[in-house]
Formats: structure tokens, sequence, C-alpha cells
């Protein structure tokens, strides 16, 4: 069947089966492949997203549940050459390793500060508690959103 | 993981669900927030032949007060009975285990009536419910019917909805002045509860519900005689696993569970008495 969603701005439409999840369709009918796909469960958060403004996991969505809707990606964080705040502060917090979690982590922080604009240290650990850094990069992680969170108030 | 090809329905209203559930009937599945409907689907323990997408009822989310209950509807996700102010005020216990339910990307999307639709006795939800004493607002082809919630679980993942019944409504007494606890015991951050508790004192009025200590999700009725009766919490919640069969898996045997069982509703009971 036919959808359509505005992704980062920009107006994607394609025929897909039902079935098809919505990572598959940023991923593979978009293009757009910054957004990983880690466990394919809900559990490790790599492919998180941002469906209607709020922070989901793009593997356990159907694109047909996201007809018509607006969606962000990490594509869509950046204005032009210049970083998003988080990703400023995740580059000047080294707050990754392998860089795998990175896409999903940071729109996930976005996320949180949009719900918690001036949140503890206790806040963010908790608040990310949906994304797996399997190398266990955390402390930086969260210096860099409480910086962000920092630098945005 | 790909689902098994389905036929997908968008329900526009409750009664074009309604229809779709009558003409489907046992093939259909309701697909809400989708966050225990889809990871089966994906994993193809559940292969529905039509998907029937309530997802878009936005008439179905919603917080109300309404006499001396609270009015939730259905589709409300997570996210927002966990912040919701009516909810907080009158029913912590509920904000409190809501939050507990995975993480902030699945509280986004997953719903109140989803979580309990499910039947999984390793839900937070049905605890609190079952505690506070809910009711349960059900949809069917002959208008509408209320189950409190002590009818509602029936066995495991399995309730008492009817193949073209849809659950519209969950209806929460309001307890503002209840003490309250709800306790979790989990071995990561994120996961399902090994076994947990939903605690609830209201004017001599005692509600315990139960995660994963049975097939479905259970009240602690022993605990709650007994604290009713006025007996301590460390004595009262000896009775915590009396007559449910808890489950085996790889996390805990059931002596275990039935340990943790009584441990969890101590504790409990002692947070909410002080």
């Amino acid at each position: 069947m036919q959808v359509s969603m505005t992704i980062n701005g920009d107006p994607v439409s394609a025929d897909v089966e039902p079935r098809l999840l919505l990572v598959h369709f940023i991923r593979d009918r978009a293009g757009l492949t910054g957004t990983n796909i880690g466990c394919d469960s809900s559990s490790c958060g790599a492919c998180t997203i941002h469906l209607g403004g709020e922070a989901v996991k793009s593997c356990t969505v159907l694109a047909v549940q996201a007809d018509d809707c607006d969606i962000t990606t990490i594509e869509g964080l950046a204005d032009g050459d210049t970083l998003h705040p988080m990703q400023q502060a995740f580059h000047e917090c080294h707050a990754l390793q392998c860089g795998y979690c990175t896409p999903g982590m940071v729109m996930a922080a976005v996320s949180l500060l949009d719900e918690v604009p001036n949140p503890t240290e206790a806040d963010v650990r908790e608040g990310l508690e949906g994304n797996l850094c399997r190398c266990t990069g955390y402390h930086n992680i969260v210096r860099a959103v409480l910086q962000a969170a920092g630098d945005q108030s | 993981m790909i689902p098994v090809a389905f036929d997908y329905e968008l329900a526009t209203s409750a009664e074009h669900a309604l229809s779709l559930l009558a003409e489907h009937g046992d093939d259909a599945k309701v697909l809400a927030g989708g966050h225990s409907l889809i990871p089966l689907m994906k994993y193809r323990l559940a292969t529905p032949a039509v998907v029937v997408d309530v997802g878009r009822l936005s008439d179905l989310s919603y917080v109300r007060e309404d006499g001396d209950h609270l009015a939730i509807g259905a589709l409300t996700r997570h996210r927002d009975v966990e912040v919701s102010d009516l909810v907080v005020a009158n029913a912590a216990l509920l904000a409190e285990a809501t939050r507990n339910v995975g993480d902030p990307q699945v509280r986004h999307r997953g719903t109140i009536g989803g979580a309990l639709a499910h039947g999984d006795p390793a839900s937070d939800i049905p605890a609190a419910v079952l505690a506070l004493r809910g009711t349960l607002v059900v949809q069917g082809p002959s208008g509408s019917r209320e189950v409190a919630v002590d009818d509602f679980f029936t066995g495991f993942l399995e309730t008492a909805l009817a193949p073209d019944e849809l659950l519209t409504e969950v209806r929460i007494p309001r307890v503002p002045d209840a003490r309250w606890s709800f306790q979790k015991f989990n071995r990561r951050a994120q996961d399902w509860a090994i076994v947990g508790a939903a605690v609830l004192v209201a004017e001599g009025n005692c509600g315990v519900g139960l995660v994963n200590m049975d097939a479905r999700p259970v009240r602690a009725v022993a605990v709650e005689a007994a604290v009713n009766s006025g007996a301590s919490a460390a004595d009262a919640a000896e009775a915590a696993p009396e007559g449910l069969e808890p489950p085996s898996d790889l996390n805990a045997s059931p002596e275990y569970r039935c340990h943790l069982a009584r441990v969890l509703t101590r504790r409990g009971l002692e947070q909410a008495s002080r």
C-alpha cells in the first residue's frame, strides 16, 4: 500500500507491504542509513528516531503506522555544516567509541531534553535506559547530554 | 526479523474497528501502540491474517475525572499516563507503575489499553490496575459492557475480551489520599520484572497486585486480607505467594519467585505505611 511521510523535511512516498518496518523504510526506501539496526527487538535503541517529535524505536513501528507523519532521523539534526548542539556535545565529550549506538543515543538524548530540559545526572542515566552502548561508554555519553543541557539553558 | 505477511486495516473510528473485527473474527489482531504485538509478530509467535490498526483513534486517548473515578482512554500512551497531573494526584500508583514500563521510547508508543488487553503476567500495568480495583470498559457488537479487572485476566495472554470486542476505557477509583508503593525486581535497566508488587493502602482497604507470579496477572488476596485485619507488614507479606503458581524460566525458579514476592510485598507494605 502507498505510504507518504515527511523525513527531515522532505516528502517520501513508496508502495510498501504492510509488514515493512519503519527502520527498513528509512534505510532502504529513503536511503537514510544513519539510523542503525542493532538488536532488532526494541531493546538496544540503535534505531531510535523521532516520530511526531518523540523518540521511538523504528524497528518496532510499521511503516504504515507512520503514514502522514513527520519523522526526524540523525541526518536531520545538523543545520548544514553546523552540528546540532547534542552532536557537538557528543563530539567534544568524546561520547562515542565504535559509534554504532551513537545515532540512536543522540536522538534519544534530544528527545530527553525536550521532556526534561534541566536533567540531573540520574535523569540522564534513567532517560537513556532504552539505549545500549556495547563499548560501555556511558560516562562520556552522560557528560555530553549534561553539557548539551547546560548549553541549552 | 520480518513479520509474516498480513492484511492491514486502518480503523477510522471505534465503530469501524468493531465492524472490521466482526468481519475478520479470530483472524484479526488489534494493533494499538504495537509494542507487544509487533515484537510477537517479528518473532513469528503471532501470525494474524489481518491487523486492525486502532492507533489513530485519538478520541480514545484521554484522562478525565468522572465522579469518584478517573476515566482513561484505552489508547492513552504510557508517557501521557505517566505525566498526567490527574493520574499523579488520584492514582499515583498507576503513574509509578507506568514509569516502570520499558523505556522512554517504548512509553512514547505503548498504550494502557494495549498493555491490559495483551494480558501479560510480566507486565507492570495490570498489577497496578488490580491493586487499584479498576474497571475495564469493553465495546462489542451489541454495545458496551464493564468488566471488573478481577474478571478480566483469564489465563496466559488471555482475557475476557471476545474476538469481536475492543477495550475502550480504563476506569480507576480515585484514591488521592491512598499510600502506595511499586516494587520491581529485575537485573537490568528496562527489563521485565522477574517479580513485581503494586501495593495500595487506602482507608483500611489494601490492594496488592503481583507481576509474574502466575500464568495471569493476579492479586495477593491473602496479603490483602491479613493487612485489612491488622497484621504487620512482615506477617502479611508471608502470604504473598499463597495459592499462586509462578512460572519457571532462566531468571528464576518458582521457589525464588515466591521468595521475591514475599520480600517485595513486605517492602511495598512498609513503604506504603511510612
